[in-house]
């Protein structure tokens, strides 16, 4: 992703800023103000007569609280009073607002300093104004709770009274603008509720799915289960005599998963009409070698893959083999976990207008911006054709990264001018029409010296890709720990070839990866005599600093939440009471450093009971608020735990997806959610994000909890009672 | 033949499919789209509303089965006393993340408070099991519920 800018340039043509026709009240473009005498100051902030202030939130809102939380970034900074702000949603228009995305925890790094300075640019227009109407240094005058003061005289002017002169200043320059010292934050770092909430306990329409526009037709989209597959022929013209039906289309699709795949669209008044009409489609479809693909392929290949020499090597450093014979202890073992769906509550849906050559779409999407170079390139449209709005979103945890449904709509859209469309999907096929997170196998081993000290690592990857690279979420990196730490070390993979879409799912490959790695290590430190906590301790004392990607992994960051984990639950190693354990598991991700500490208890039948988990974090120098980032980790270490405990498996049969609802897809349900205690433990480094970097440590914690419970080692994902009764 | 029954105290007549769920019909005929779609054939707790005050799902639930009842649904469900206790403790404990999944959620939870005052663990893991959360914001449901009835620790 690109640096993050708000540039002047941003900031000045925020005046000139068009808006387009609308129709839904929570994506209200910023500067179109419906009260004329509003003042916009920057791109972000609108002073109001009553001297309240409107904020744009930028950012697609799936629940991670961004929508809340960047205007918090912004208030601060403008210092007015939380109570004085009203939020909007802004349109989708990266050349003005900056980065549009909700993905890679990465909100916070990028918009920290951006959306402080905006806040910051529009106060120091304001005292610059008031300055120059009492004719003094602007340097004597103060602010707080919206008005300009001057301590010196005991004057005091409202910013909305001084909102039309700020607005003729030239915009400072964003670099310098001086901001807050953090001691004298009074939003930030305070638990602010969600800026929705209201809404949402009262039923109003927020979502995708709730958006109705006059004179808007529903469509459903049959596409192959097989994926890629293509349309032979089709019974249209029953389709069309139906009660109820509208249209019936064909959709000719591109063949890329991420943009258009054939299919044929209902459209109707009604959802439920269109839907059930698909119950008489039949489509004759091409899908020739595709059905060849299927899970019981994938693992048959994947076990002579790793009985066999890898393709490619990750990183290969130092001399592993001859450490390997020089050891005098080796472990060895498989790890593999399987294909997950996103399921979101909300169903993917769309809705979208085409008009006088023009697309008008209301997505939810997590990144839009990429949704309509998509569309664009897909429809041959110029982007600047296409307006994109955000709804609230109804869950994204990277289904939403990918845009194949706005591509959808937007190509049925296309073939109905004037007429609006909100394609919906059905569970099955939000289900069924996945980017899943890949599949993964791991043929690990490990040195150990007579001391018992780790001396080498080895793991074969097999995992998903064509020509030497690996599949979308299904890379494995170099930097990938305890690589970087540990002189000797060899990650090297196998692909093998299939026809799933993958995509990232919250927390990508590290919610798979750290299950195999802390799981296989735990086994590596017991082999040492150690508990999995010590054998961290000593790699981490290995090296002070790695660099990683877009950062640098400080190992005193993670020794600190280790300790403070292992302090909050009183950790003394795995054993419990007969039948329960406890298991510890740290993982870095997303820039942020969790450690994590699991009690479990195993019944006879094999049910897996979790009785408490103690969660420690380090996420940088400033928690921007409290309440949300409780919230995600909250959130983060129960969908793991449901990850890994409730049956969550995508198969794939016959080169098509076997599950389709929440019967046969189970999620997590109340309860067996585990109580938690959550510390944040703050560092002097910037703030990182807190959407994913709790979830991918709970689940191997979990499985070393099982282990320290029964003495079996769970290395196959999900866990299931016949892997504990056997 | 229009269909009637009442929806939040008003009487409602709904001419159709007598097949078509409840929950298409609120939110398609009757433009009430609080109540959300989630899976469709009873397995998520997103579609529930009150039937003559108990929780069912608006997705197994046709219109034929409406017929005279009385029907109560996220948009109105605060101006029951229990539902206003229920919203407003929603809001002190900011439960929603996504949001999506908790309108079903208030409804379940006003249904078993409404039946049982001061509610065990058990039962509201029994009353609520039959209501997912993608985000898994059951902490504070369950709080939520506890603060609601009064037995908040
Ligand atoms: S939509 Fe009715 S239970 Fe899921
Ligand atoms: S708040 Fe997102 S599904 Fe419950």
């Amino acid at each position: 992703m690109s640096a993050p800018v708000l540039s002047r340039r941003l900031f000045l043509s925020a005046s000139v800023m068009a808006g387009g026709g609308l129709l839904f009240d929570m994506a209200i473009p910023i500067a179109q103000a419906a009260d004329a005498s509003a003042v916009m100051l920057t791109a972000f902030v609108r002073i109001m007569p009553d001297n309240s202030v409107t904020i744009g939130a930028k950012n697609p809102e799936i629940g991670q609280g961004i929508k809340t939380m960047l205007p918090m970034l912004i208030a601060e900074e403008l210092d007015v009073a939380w109570a004085q702000v009203r939020i909007e949603q802004t349109v989708v228009q990266e050349s003005l607002y900056g980065p549009q995305v909700a993905g890679g925890s990465r909100a916070t790094p990028v918009n920290w300093l951006p959306m402080r300075r905006a806040g910051a640019a529009a106060r120091s227009m304001l005292v610059t104004a008031a300055a120059q109407l009492w004719g003094v240094d602007p340097a004597r005058l103060t602010t707080g709770e919206g008005s300009v003061k001057d301590p010196a005289t005991g004057k005091s002017a409202t910013y909305a009274s001084l909102a039309a002169s700020a607005a003729a200043l030239p915009v400072p320059d964003l670099e310098t603008v001086p901001l807050k010292a953090p001691e004298r934050f009074r939003i930030i770092g305070t638990p602010i509720k969600g800026v929705d909430t209201p809404a949402i306990v009262a039923g109003t329409p927020l979502f995708g799915i709730d958006l109705v526009l006059p004179g808007m037709l529903y469509a459903v989209l049959e596409t192959c289960p097989v994926f890629g597959g293509t349309i032979k022929s089709a019974n249209f013209d029953a389709i069309r005599a139906m009660p109820g039906i509208a249209h019936v289309l064909t959709i000719k699709g591109n063949g890329q998963a991420e943009s258009l795949f054939d299919g044929i669209a209902i459209l109707s008044e009604s959802w439920w009409t269109a839907n059930k009409a698909r119950d008489a489609l039949k489509i004759v479809w091409d899908t020739g070698t595709l059905t060849d693909f299927s899970s019981a392929g994938y693992e048959k290949a994947a076990s002579e893959r790793l009985a066999g020499k890898a393709e490619t090597d990750i990183v290969r450093a130092g001399d592993v083999d001859a450490r390997f014979s020089a050891a005098a202890k080796t472990v060895r073992a498989d790890y593999s976990y399987p294909f997950l769906a996103h399921a979101p509550l909300e169903p993917q849906n769309c809705t979208a207008l085409f008009k006088d050559g023009a697309l008008e779409i209301w997505a939810p999407s997590q990144a839009p911006e990429s949704g309509r170079k998509l569309v664009s390139t897909a429809l041959n449209l110029p982007p600047e054709k296409i307006t994109l709005r955000l709804t609230r979103i109804g869950g994204g945890f990277g289904r939403r990264l990918m845009n194949e449904y706005m591509v959808a709509a937007a190509a049925i859209a296309a073939q109905v001018p004037g007429i609006p469309v909100k394609l919906l999907y059905s569970r099955r096929d939000d289900m069924r029409r996945d980017f899943y997170r890949p599949a993964g196998w791991h043929g690990f081993s490990a040195a150990l010296d007579a001391k018992g000290q780790m001396t080498a690592l080895r793991d074969h990857f097999v995992t998903f890709g064509k020509d030497g690279k690996a599949a979308r979420a299904a890379e494995l990196g170099a930097t990938e720990l305890p690589a970087g730490l540990l002189p000797d070390i060899l990650l090297e993979q196998s692909l093998l070839a299939t026809n799933m879409p993958t995509g990232w799912l919250r927390a990508p490959g590290s919610n798979a990866l750290a299950f195999a790695f802390q799981a296989f290590l735990d086994e590596v430190a017991e082999a040492g005599g150690k508990t999995l906590p010590d054998l961290l301790r000593e790699l981490l004392s290995l090296k002070a600093e790695v660099p990683m990607g877009r950062g640098t992994f400080t190992s005193a960051r993670a020794i600190a939440v280790i300790d403070k984990v292992c302090a909050m639950a009183g950790w003394k190693g795995g054993k419990g009471a007969k039948g329960s354990g406890r298991g510890f598991a740290f993982y870095f991700s997303h820039a942020g450093y969790f450690a994590e500490i699991v009690d479990a208890s195993v019944a006879t039948d094999g049910s897996v009971t979790i009785d408490k988990v103690w969660v420690a974090g380090d996420v940088g120098s400033q928690i921007i608020n409290p309440l949300n980032a409780l919230h995600q980790v909250q959130g983060s270490v129960i969908e793991g735990i449901g990850q890994a405990l409730s049956g969550q498996k995508i198969v794939q049969t016959g080169g098509a997806v076997d599950q389709g609802n929440f019967d046969d897809y189970p999620l997590l349900r109340m309860p067996d959610a585990p109580e938690m205690d959550v510390a944040f433990v703050t560092s002097e480094y910037p703030p990182t994000g807190l959407g994913e970097p709790a979830l991918p440590p709970v689940i191997p914690a979990l499985v070393n909890a099982i282990y320290a419970a029964t003495g079996k080692r769970i290395r196959t994902l999900p866990i299931t009672a016949d892997m504990l009764t056997a | 033949m229009a269909i009637s029954f009442t929806v939040n105290g008003s009487q409602r007549d709904v001419a159709g499919d007598p097949d078509k769920p409840l929950l298409w019909v609120l939110r398609e005929d009757l433009a009430m789209p609080g109540t959300k779609f989630g899976c469709g054939v009873g397995l998520c707790g997103a579609c529930t509303v009150h039937l003559d005050g108990a929780p069912i799902r608006s997705c197994q639930t046709t219109l034929r089965d409406v017929a005279g009842a009385r029907i109560t649904t996220i948009e109105a469900v605060a101006q029951t006393p229990v539902g206003k206790r229920i919203t407003q403790s929603w809001i002190a404990l900011d439960v929603p993340q996504c949001g999506y999944c908790q309108a079903g959620q208030i409804m379940s939870a006003t249904a078993l408070l409404t039946q049982t005052p001061k509610p065990t663990d058990d039962d509201i893991d029994a009353a609520m099991a039959g209501n997912l959360c993608r985000c898994s914001t059951y902490l504070r449901i369950r709080a939520a519920i506890k603060a609601a009835a009064g037995t908040g620790a």
